[in-house]
């Protein structure tokens, strides 16, 4: 181990000593300005959020999907989408956006609340797909993510994890279990959600949660997230998950089953003699 | 041993012939232990279900102190930090952690068994402090902290405390973001008390939160300083039971001055091991069966996340709750530069200060207005003292309204409601509950009284409507046997104290009259509304005119020619 250590500390006194060398050449300040500006050129370009790729929708869908958004969705977001008092204009939304609130049942709301429930889809997914290309259409914003982005296998769950405790857990809990909003809002459970759906929730921000964009959250992060949350559908390896909710389920059960079974069988033994 | 002693009581000095005669007799020549045993195993218990609460505490204690002597072997309480190379669970590889953390997950995840003791352990703490809790409920309401176990109450007391110490303690030790947001929590409560606040905070973490004492510290206390106090503190427990006597439920024949049961051997023996190995039994079922405290779902702790549904176990959750209940806005005062942090002094230190001291003071306030100091061996039904009856749901109350509160945003989701709706209920609830619930048990309490008295006094309806040759219409009553009219009339009731007058006879005021009314106002509060018990005069009285409700002698007879029954229903 030592010994190692001063090896590299040898190698590092030589480098240290050539690049004393180079410091003093009078090409040094523009080769580093250079180096500076590639650097932060490339990793904006890296990181910068992305714009809608060229959609695979064709124009006889984008029609269809007007269509269907006119019959379906116009009372409330407009004829064409740009939104009336109170709802939120859907031109720049993007087709994540439309495909996530439609095929999680979400978009046609059912009714007034403190926010929009998922329920069973009301389209089907050729439906879904022409009102995302339509809306998609109408102005450049996040598109469906493939099916290789969403793919949990492909993901690191420890990374996942990490980045899943300081972006998401404090509304949805530490596995997802779901958790309270002010005013009954609430961060929904994600047991059951789609991969695709995670990813694009975190791309939309819908209802009351914010906005992940690649800046933010890297697309390789977003699928480290979704193998997390994956990974946690297996349960739990001490047994029943008792809903992952924390103390106050376990509370409850050992109330429940536990003090019920012992007061239970102190009853029968009082029982017994007398 | 039982074989030996029956054999020399028998034939004179007969030599033990089996092995364990000749080991205890081998025993007893060295020590005289056949006199303490042979005393314990005539000890007589009465017998009750309500009386194996403590027993279930006492054998969860047990079943902890089993698996925590597992879990030592393993545990490391170092907060050092280095990188999780285990490959289970996924998402902890790589992660950089603490010892402890990581031995936990090792604990869990590499050692044969090891998730299942941490299970058990867990369990057992929950089950002990509900055990107790329960216990303390059946000492509460049937009045057996009265004299002569005050002191009991107070170790019992400081049994339950402890108790919730050894799992604060525990609860923190794998360094987690679960318990590390509980110990920013006690850190922050340290903190808010005036003056020397920060000064204990520092103290406590051997430095700015979170350090890397508290987990050693927290260890240190937790496998030897709580334990050590809790054994030592059973074992007194214990001997002033013994020593005292056991309380016994009221009935016939059983007084202060007697113990209505059966002798601690054989049958106690029995149904005390039977009853650990069931305790036993069922701990480790759940610790088998369902998960708790998977402490890799929050991950090692970092003091930055905080995750929804973050509470402590279920005997903080009061402490919770308090918390959350209390307005932020406008109760942090800043005087000459010192902040005074009400929000967090007032519900975290006040509130829980005021429910302890409540339960400290309880006995003796009850005996001061009761003016009592006689000797209680025969307990109280519930419904006999109102106001303590209703005092306890009250405290009840108000612990489970706190309780509830500190889980409020999984009543939100799990009940499709608004937290901030459900924070406003609990705020008015906390001090509306208490005093409703205190109304409806004493009403129910002196109905309860009240319906025993009418028994007594009239007998059970039998049913049966018999007319008089007359046209009367009466309805037999039936009367009760001798246990039953024992169990209804043999309790105190005592009446509201009274003291002497404000003056003297020759008119000069009397020294200690106010405090004196004070008590008297107190003991109005405990016992102006009550029901006495029947008297003997009364029953006499009530049988004299037994033409109303029930048949003697010839009338009955005649009655029941003339009605054409032969039976009597019962």
């Amino acid at each position: 181990m030592t010994e190692k250590l001063k090896h590299f500390q040898r190698d590092e006194d030589i480098f240290v000593k050539a690049l004393a060398a180079r410091r003093h050449h009078r090409m040094a300040p523009v080769v580093l300005l250079l180096l500076a500006l590639l650097t932060t050129g490339g990793i904006y370009a890296a990181l910068a959020p992305s714009t809608a790729k060229a959609e695979t929708v064709s124009t006889a869908d984008i029609e269809t999907g007007k269509k269907l958004f006119q019959a379906n969705c116009a009372t409330c977001h407009g004829p064409n989408a740009e939104g009336t008092d109170g709802v939120p204009s859907l031109v720049g939304v993007g087709a994540a956006s439309v495909d996530f609130q439609v095929s999680t049942g979400r978009m046609p709301m059912q009714m007034n609340g403190p926010q929009a429930v998922a329920k069973p889809a009301q389209f089907n997914e050729e439906q879904t797909a022409a009102l995302a290309g339509y809306v998609a259409s109408l102005g450049a914003g996040p598109a469906i993510p493939t099916d290789e982005q969403v793919d949990a296998s492909l993901g690191d769950p420890s990374n996942g994890m990490a980045l899943f405790r300081t972006n998401c857990a404090m509304c949805h809990n530490a596995v997802g279990a779901g958790g309270a909003l002010s005013e009954g809002k609430f961060a929904p459970a994600l047991w059951e959600t789609s991969e695709r759906n995670i990813y694009q929730a975190m791309q939309t921000g819908p209802q009351s949660m914010p906005v992940f964009n690649d800046a933010n959250i890297t697309p390789d992060e977003k699928r480290d997230i979704v193998s997390f949350l994956v990974e946690q559908r297996e349960g739990s390896a001490g047994g029943n998950s008792l809903g992952a909710l924390g103390p106050v389920s376990e509370g409850l059960w050992a109330f429940a089953i536990g003090l019920g079974l012992l007061i239970g069988a102190a009853v029968w033994i009082g029982a017994k003699s007398s | 041993m039982s074989t030996a002693t029956h054999d020399t009581k028998r034939e004179a000095p007969a030599k033990p012939t089996t092995t364990v005669g000749k080991a205890a007799d081998y025993l007893d020549q060295r020590t005289s232990i056949g006199l303490a045993v042979k005393e314990f195993a005539r000890k007589v218990f009465p017998d009750h279900w309500s009386f194996m609460l403590g027993e279930i505490a006492l054998f969860s204690f047990v079943v902890l102190i089993a698996s925590g002597f597992f879990l030592t072997m393993f545990f490391e309480p170092s907060m050092a930090l280095e990188t999780y190379e285990g490959e289970h669970p996924a998402n902890m590889h790589g992660q950089l952690m603490s010892v402890a953390f990581a031995s936990t997950l090792d604990m869990s995840f590499e050692v044969r068994g090891g998730l299942l003791m941490r299970q058990i352990h867990h369990w057992s703490a929950l089950i002990f402090m509900a055990s107790i809790v329960v216990h303390m409920m059946r000492v509460f309401f049937t009045g057996a902290f009265r004299k002569p176990r005050e002191i009991n109450w107070i170790v019992g007391l400081i049994l339950m405390i402890l108790g919730l110490a050894a799992g604060f303690t525990g609860y923190s030790l794998p360094d987690d973001v679960l318990s590390g947001n509980g110990l920013r929590i006690t850190d922050g409560v340290v903190k808010s008390i005036p003056v020397v606040g920060s000064f204990m905070s520092y103290m406590i973490f051997g430095g700015e939160f979170p350090g890397h004492h508290i987990v050693p510290r927290l260890f240190t206390l937790h496998i030897f300083v709580i334990p050590g106090i809790l054994l030592a503190l059973i074992a007194l427990h214990l001997f002033l039971m013994v020593l005292q006597k056991h309380t016994q439920y009221p009935g016939g024949g059983r007084t202060d001055k007697n113990v209505v049961g059966y002798p601690a051997m054989p049958v106690y023996v029995a149904k005390m091991t039977g009853n650990f190995f069931i305790v036993a039994g069922v701990l480790v079922l759940m610790g088998a069966t369902m998960s708790i405290n998977n402490v890799w779902n929050y991950g090692p702790f970092d003091p930055s996340p905080v995750s929804a549904g973050a509470q402590p176990d279920w005997y903080m959750l009061f402490l919770e709750g308090s918390l959350r209940l209390m307005p932020g806005q406008g109760t942090e005062w800043v005087i000459l530069g010192y902040t005074l942090p009400l929000n967090v002094l007032v519900p975290a230190v006040v509130i829980p200060g005021i429910l302890f001291t409540f339960l400290f003071v309880y006995p003796f306030l009850e005996a001061r207005v009761t003016k009592d100091d006689k000797e209680h061996h025969v307990l109280d039904r519930p419904r006999n003292k109102p106001a303590r009856t209703a005092l306890g749901v009250a405290f009840l109350a108000a612990f489970i309204i706190l309780a509830l509160a500190g889980s409020n945003d999984l009543i939100a989701t799990h009940f499709g409601l608004s937290i901030n709706a459900i924070t406003w209920v609990f705020r008015i609830l906390f001090f509306v509950g208490p005093v409703f619930a205190y109304y409806i048990t004493k009403r129910i309490c002196l109905g309860l009284q009240r319906k025993d008295r009418e028994l007594v006094l009239h007998g059970h309806e039998s049913g049966r409507i018999v007319r008089f040759a007359n046209g009367e219409y009466i309805e037999v009553h039936t009367p009760l046997d001798e246990q039953e009219r024992w169990l209804r009339v043999n309790y105190e009731a005592p009446a509201p104290l009274e003291i002497a007058p404000k003056t003297d006879a020759r008119g000069v005021k009397r020294k200690g009259y106010a405090s004196d009314k004070r008590w008297q106002g107190l003991s109005r509060f405990f016992y102006e509304d009550r029901v006495a018990p029947v008297s003997p005069a009364e029953v006499e009285a009530a049988h004299s005119h037994g033409e109303h409700d029930q048949l003697n002698g010839s009338e009955r007879q005649a009655v029941e020619a003339g009605a054409g029954t032969t039976s009597r229903e019962h």
